[in-house]
């Protein structure tokens, strides 16, 4: 039996993967039947989807980027029959795929899987090491479970980076006849896709991930809140959702044991405000997506006032190989007190855009020059946005910046989710600030003051700016806002839309019409 | 247009029947009301509110808070365009404004033919293929002039 691998991420759907594994599954039945078409997730070389792999004595080698033309050369050169690799020549072939620079440079603790299995097959699951977490904590307490957690040292990967650790602690020792998991999975952030990756590619991960915490806090229920605009993740988490309940992987009876965990996908409707813990719980609920006030925190009254363990995907995500290969091997990585790995996302304008996913601390110009291999535009890169549309601009001056919470925060930056946008040298950063505000505006909850009037202040503020209207004055005008939206905001859309707006501002004051500053001086 | 059931109140009654059983309800009734009705009409409402024994105010917020929820019919053709900061970096705007241009209508509107609703969206999650878009909800990643002229005239069709 020959396997032929063609992802069905969403990535690679949308550059053709479909429409290639259609082709090539009409062609392979021309061939006989000892082809089999496996719809795989993404290896995260997102520059060479749709990527066809072909397995020969348990090696995988690769083609890409494949479009629907391409087929019948592949098929001409081999692919479908047994003949040895080194007979198959193709201007696509990319060799051996384990062997690919891209994916040697990096160390996949969460995305171990990823891209090699079938995602909706639980047989390959656990033939790939999978339930081994859960297998583990079953033969721990609760409590042991909790701290082998805060011993790996996780923080919160959605971009927080709260100890994962102290926040399963409260949960645990605060007393309900309910408690709840939710899985933060709206992942709305620009130049964020690790999510939506992990659930296409390895939807088992989390299920294992949100179980073992359920049994870690005494939690039996679970909800995944996915962002609407990921389709092809909810059917993955549902496939997998199903089949782990079939197998008893979830239901009253968890692996046999004496815990009970039900998990539910819901899906959200395109409000990126939601994405904040509390705005999220209140839409669980079936509400207006506003902020709550923190206290009372969601660890002692979260969902419908349960306490409630909140996490994003790749938290929960990082939880089975804590718990199969204990938590100094993950602690093992890292950097000060960013330990473990990091799924980076490379994006916009980059000519090796994808998932990278490395233990803390590689810098950024190591991200972008070596590893994105610069621009896509081939053009100089001007700024870099890393943490979403609430992150800093960093100018090429900050590339030295290791990749870790604290380095990027001593530079008034923030890694957030870990996305990276690369702009090249035709971006208008005083667009970007404008642009910064405005999605502000339209995402505002209008809870408070600050970020629901602030905002559209803001780019209108702006607009006056870029007409060269009383620049000194207007520009003021921004600062103060920035300061009251900062410091009066009631969370992170608020508080945080300076950060891209006063970077752009600060590293690039030529595009405000501000005389531009020294090198050294904007590095500060 | 027909691939839409005209609303009714008793289809309304039994979709919120389904889904009442659920841990806080409203937002799975609103998605499967959308999905059968195309948009959620003023007139559910009051049913959902009278259902669910909410007030008519907290049901028409929760409707008019989330981007998704419609409250006209569509086109017969969505066509939606990335416009955040990963697909800005690769000249979104400018596949934007063409799209505006051929269609006549800017974003968040509906061709008057009735044939395409141009929507803006921040994020398809595609970032490293960027521009983005989503006709009829198939994705499209490495939008380009050529890219975009085939959606259009798809949708135009």
């Amino acid at each position: 039996m020959l396997r032929i691998f063609v992802p069905r991420d969403a990535a690679a759907i949308a550059v053709g993967a479909d429409e290639v594994a259609v082709a090539l599954g009409a062609a392979a039945k021309k061939a006989g039947p000892q082809v089999e078409i496996v719809r795989n997730g993404s290896r995260g070389m997102l520059w060479l989807e749709p990527l066809v792999e072909i397995e020969r004595d348990g090696v995988r080698y690769g083609f890409g980027p494949v479009t629907v033309s391409d087929v019948e050369s592949l098929v001409k050169a081999g692919i479908l029959e047994g003949r040895p690799v080194a007979a198959i020549t193709h201007p696509l072939a990319i060799g051996v795929v384990d062997e690919h620079p891209y994916l040697t440079r990096q160390t996949r603790l969460t995305f171990a899987r990823c891209g090699i299995t079938d995602p909706v097959s639980l047989d390959d699951y656990r033939a790939h090491d999978g339930y081994k977490g859960l297998e583990r904590a079953l033969t721990m307490t609760p409590i042991e479970i909790v701290d082998e957690v805060a011993k790996s040292g996780l923080r919160g990967r959605g971009g927080a980076g709260f100890p994962t650790g102290i926040k399963w602690k409260t949960v645990h020792d605060t007393a309900g006849d309910q408690k709840y998991i939710v899985c933060n999975a709206d992942e709305g952030d620009s130049g964020t896709f690790a999510d939506r990756m992990i659930m296409e590619g390895d939807p088992f991960l989390l299920v294992e991930g949100m179980t073992i915490a359920g049994i870690a806090v005494g939690a039996t229920r679970g909800y995944i809140y996915l962002r609407s605009e990921y389709p092809h993740a909810a059917v993955a988490l549902n496939a997998a959702i199903a089949a782990a309940r079939k197998a008893g992987f979830l239901g009253p009876k968890v692996a046999g044991s004496e815990y009970a965990f039900e998990l539910e996908v819901r899906i959200g409707a395109g409000a990126y405000v939601c994405g904040e813990e509390t705005s999220l719980l209140e839409s669980l609920e079936g509400r207006r997506g506003l902020v709550r006030a923190k206290p009372p925190l969601p660890a002692h009254k979260g969902l419908f006032d349960k306490p409630t363990v909140i996490n994003n995907v790749l938290s929960l995500c990082a939880v089975p190989y804590i718990l199969a290969e204990g938590a100094k091997a993950y602690a093992d990585y890292g950097m000060g007190r960013s330990r473990g790995t990091m799924p980076i996302q490379l994006a916009g304008n980059l000519k090796f855009g994808g998932l990278f996913e490395t233990a803390f601390g590689i810098t950024l110009g190591e991200l972008v020059d070596d590893v994105g291999g610069g621009t896509f535009s081939g053009r100089p890169v001007k700024a870099v946005q890393v943490g979403g549309p609430l992150g800093a601009y960093f100018p090429r001056a900050l590339f030295d910046t290791p990749f870790d919470y604290e380095s990027f925060a001593a530079k008034d930056g923030l890694i957030g989710h870990a996305g990276v946008v690369v702009f090249d040298d035709t971006a208008n950063m005083a667009k970007q600030a404008r642009f910064a505000f405005e999605f502000c505006a339209i995402e505002s909850c209008g809870k408070c003051t600050p970020c629901r009037i602030g905002s559209t202040r803001g780019y209108e503020t702006m607009d006056k700016v870029m007409a060269g209207q009383d620049t000194a004055r207007n520009l003021a005008v921004i600062e103060d806002l920035c300061n009251t939206m900062k410091f009066g905001s009631l969370c992170a859309l608020g508080g945080f839309t300076p950060y891209p707006v006063m970077s752009a501002l600060t590293h690039f004051p030529e595009d405000f019409g501000r005389p531009t500053r020294k090198l050294a001086e904007a590095a500060e | 247009m027909s691939r839409f059931e005209p609303w009714s109140e008793e289809r309304t009654v039994e979709i919120v029947l389904e889904h009442q059983a659920l841990e806080g309800p409203l937002m799975p009734i609103l998605h499967a009301l959308q999905h059968v009705f195309g948009h959620v009409p003023e007139e559910v409402v009051p049913v959902i509110a009278r259902e669910l024994n909410l007030s008519r105010a907290e049901v028409h917020g929760v409707v008019t808070f989330y981007h998704d929820f419609r409250r006209e019919l569509p086109g017969k053709h969505v066509l939606k365009l990335c416009r955040a900061e990963a697909c800005q970096s690769m000249g979104c705007e400018r596949l934007v404004a063409r799209a505006e241009d051929r269609l006549g209508v800017a974003c968040g509107g509906t061709s008057a033919d009735g044939r395409v609703t141009l929507e803006a969206v921040y994020c398809l999650g595609l970032c490293a293929t960027a521009p983005s878009a989503m006709l009829n909800g198939r994705l499209v990643g490495r939008l380009d002039n050529t890219r975009l002229d085939q959606l259009l005239k798809e949708a135009q069709a």
